[in-house]
């Protein structure tokens, strides 16, 4: 092939061929036109799903990528296309996904001319993305787009964008391989120093009370990764606790999980937490969601931190042993060395230990009052995993309280499982998330836990659902506000609601089948088994209205600004949070 | 309470020499000094140059002050930028030499001229434009000694300053 002339927009499409590609979500406009026409003639060998907003596109792309492993592709126009695309690629920063977004741009000689269309992408992109270019000259094209997959998708994954001015993808060049394209730069470390490993599994061996804190980097190193978590936690006996990104490493059935951590976590996740003397984090960063007030986090604990982006380390809270790696290569190394050495933990206070987390435990912090009259959205989501557990489901979600109660309540075994925007917090995530899941795996149960705002953000990708026959279930917990707005509002506010209800809302049943979907609504807890099954059974997209009850509140909780051991479980009491903490989000 | 000394270190602000050396690329500076103004980090002052032609790297220099976890977060997130081939706090791993070239005009006749080109002499700057009323003095050095040369010319009639911001090399024979 080398040496062969084509145009750029063929070049952009062998490129994703021999990358691997085989669909882009996106969305036309005049500056990617010739690229269109080449998928156009190229007989679908890539599949492309046209979204109803750029924006769409960029979930999808995350719910296609985290739900495979691989790298999601998304084509837009520029700008307005590449502005539309900004919330879904800093959304990938943030969650450490790999996607290439390529952006059309007006062509070279009009740049700087504020052209119609023109945005400067890589201007307002380059602090969003893990890298981004603008290719000039046609015969880089193909280079540059073969290291967009491989920054997006080496050392901690993320997004990137390549910008292509149209009179790029007319003119003649020459095509380069992927074989023939090496990094100059661009080299993360994937192997952990070994010293620092045995050093490492000897503080672990001398723990009284352990905890694993794991998170999204073990997902993200693939499903090894998680194999070898769970192998070393059950050759440890220790306990394990993950964030919101990390759920699914971990099996939550097992005995040794103490289910989610932070602002919502579980009583025993969170005091074990505090009260661990070892903390063991694997591929998590820390988050203030996660740590709650800095100096009273984990405050009598040596810390050992495995990561492979350097700045993770020591970047919040300063660790005694940082491992800088990825999971599976460090874990695998670790339990060697842990199969190898003679010093073993100390099975008496281990045993203490436990006996503690069990009283912890005891506390039973999830439970709800329960009710025959309304829908509790605990209830929802624990009939929605019950009916829906023995198969091969994949849970999206939007952003708020109904998040929190998926996390809580949804009882994920799998890892690539879940997918959830967690770092960006992006309200409007799920449904098109759902979209790119339901497109990877065509046969399999894909529901978007929802919330009746959040949906509403990127409602118009139920077109796109229909549209490609996906039968994605959009499970709305519905409850007219806010709710997590409402939350705080009664928290830190006084109760003034101020502009957290929706003082209208569609009849999401017709809303449903206006799009050409199946609307089904539930207003009764009696109602809820029977209304559920039939959204299973439609082989069809659903959008499901579960009217719950309008005030329940998401605990455990964390106040802002306060430590792991001052969770409350109930009642919220303004008296409860710090001044310095109501100025935190 | 109790003294404890590592406390104490973690929270002296200091000032601090990094060198970037980076691919020669479109953008790169703008990366750099987007991390800057993005994460909240100080730019005391930033020189950049192409360095090999050949390999189309380019040397950053930039003076920058926090604490030590502070600088430890800004060298680690400079090398996560893709286009960046190495970091190096040279104050903490080198004893670097610094120098920094300035022009300076200065506006004056009578006795005011004749001691501005006195002190010029004596800090080895050389004059490099004159009219019958000013001169245009260059001056390189390590920043301490150009503020003390501006010092000595603002009463004597300093109008305008141009300086370039520092650049840094380790001493000894160990490269970057």
């Amino acid at each position: 092939m080398n040496g062969e002339k084509m145009t750029g927009a063929e070049i952009v499409l062998k490129a994703l061929k021999d990358q691997g590609v085989e669909v882009i979500f996106g969305y036309p406009g005049g500056a990617v036109l010739p690229i269109y026409d080449e998928i156009f003639r190229q007989e679908n060998r890539i599949k492309h799903v046209l979204v109803r907003h750029e924006q769409g596109a960029t979930h999808a792309a995350e719910g296609y990528a985290r739900s495979t492993g691989k790298v999601g592709v998304v084509l837009v126009t520029s700008g307005p296309g590449a502005t539309n695309a900004v919330t879904g690629i800093t959304d990938a920063l943030m969650d450490s996904v790999p996607l290439v977004v390529l952006t059309g741009q007006v062509p070279t000689h009009l740049i700087g001319c504020d052209a119609f269309q023109e945005a400067d992408t890589v201007g307002i992109t380059r602090a969003c993305t893990k890298h981004n270019w603008l290719v000039k000259d046609v015969n880089d094209l193909a280079r540059v787009i073969h290291e967009a997959f491989y920054v997006a998708a080496k050392g901690r994954p993320g997004p990137v964008v390549v910008d292509i001015p149209k009179d790029v993808q007319f003119a003649l060049g020459a095509y380069v391989g992927p074989a023939n394209v090496a990094h100059r730069s661009y080299k993360p470390r994937v192997k952990g120093d070994l010293e620092r490993i045995k050093e490492a599994a000897e503080l672990i061996a001398s723990a009284k009370k352990p905890l694993f804190y794991t998170g999204g980097g073990v997902i993200n190193s693939g499903p090894a990764a998680s194999q070898l978590l769970r192998e070393l936690v059950r050759i440890t006996g220790y306990p394990i606790t993950s964030t919101l990104m990390g759920l699914g490493a971990y099996p939550a059935d097992d005995a040794q999980w103490l289910g989610m951590l932070g602002m919502h976590g579980t009583w025993e996740a969170n005091h074990a937490m505090h009260d661990c003397d070892v903390m063991i984090c694997v591929g998590a960063r820390f988050d203030d969601r996660v740590t709650g007030r800095l100096n009273a986090f984990a405050p009598n604990s040596k810390k050992i931190h495995i990561d492979i982006d350097p700045s993770s380390i020591n970047k919040n809270v300063r660790v005694d042993i940082p491992i800088i790696g990825d999971v599976a290569h460090v874990l695998e190394d670790m339990i060697r060395v842990w199969k190898a050495k003679v010093s073993r933990p100390d099975k008496v206070a281990l045993a203490k230990w436990w006996e503690q987390i069990n009283i912890w435990r005891a506390r039973n912090c999830l439970a709800y009052n329960n009710s025959k009259e309304l829908i509790k959205p605990q209830y929802a989501i624990e009939r929605l995993y019950a009916l829906t557990k023995d198969r091969d489901t994949y849970i999206t979600t939007e952003v708020g309280q109904h998040q929190m109660w998926a996390a809580q309540f949804y009882r994920f075994q799998q890892p690539n499982r879940w997918m959830t925007s967690g770092g960006l917090g992006t309200m409007g995530y799920g449904l098109p998330a759902a979209v790119g899941v339901q497109i990877a795996h065509p046969e399999s149960l894909v529901i978007d836990i929802a919330g009746e705002a959040s949906v509403q953000m990127t409602m118009q990708e139920m077109s796109t659902a229909v549209q490609y026959d996906l039968p994605i279930k959009i499970f709305i917990l519905n409850n007219e506000y806010m709710g997590m707005v409402r939350q705080w509002q009664e928290l830190l506010h006084g109760g003034r609601y101020s502009h957290s209800y929706s003082e209208s809302l569609p009849d999401f049943v017709k809303l449903a089948e206006a799009y050409g979907a199946v609307g089904i609504r539930a207003s009764k807890p009696d109602e809820l088994d029977d209304a559920i099954k039939q959204m299973i059974s439609v082989r069809r997209p659903v959008l499901f209205d579960c009217r719950v009850d309008k005030t329940e509140n998401c605990f455990p909780m964390i106040p802002s600004g306060e430590a792991h051991n001052n969770m409350i479980l109930g009642e919220l009491s303004t008296q409860t949070v710090s001044q310095a903490g109501k100025a935190m989000v | 309470m109790s003294y404890d000394p590592t406390a104490l270190q973690t929270e002296i602000v200091r000032t601090h020499i990094i060198a970037v050396l980076v691919d020669n690329e479109a953008g790169v500076l703008a990366r750099v000094i987007g991390l800057f103004a993005g994460r909240g980090y100080n730019i005391e002052s930033l020189t950049v140059a192409e360095v090999d032609a050949q390999e189309h790297t380019s040397r950053i220099t930039i003076v920058t002050s926090g604490t030590l976890p502070v600088i430890e977060q800004i060298k680690a997130q400079l090398d996560r930028l893709v286009p960046v081939h190495r970091v190096v706090d040279l104050t903490i791993e080198t004893e670097p030499m610094e120098r920094e070239l300035a022009l300076i005009k200065v506006k004056a006749t009578g006795e005011k001229r004749v001691e501005s080109l006195r002190l010029s002499d004596a800090f080895r700057a050389r004059v490099v434009d004159t009219t019958l009323q000013s001169f245009v003095f260059e001056l390189t050095g390590a920043p301490g000694k150009i503020n003390a040369f501006i010092e000595l010319m603002r009463p004597l009639g300093l109008i305008d300053v141009s300086r370039t911001g520092v650049v840094a090399i380790s001493r000894g024979s160990e490269a970057l």
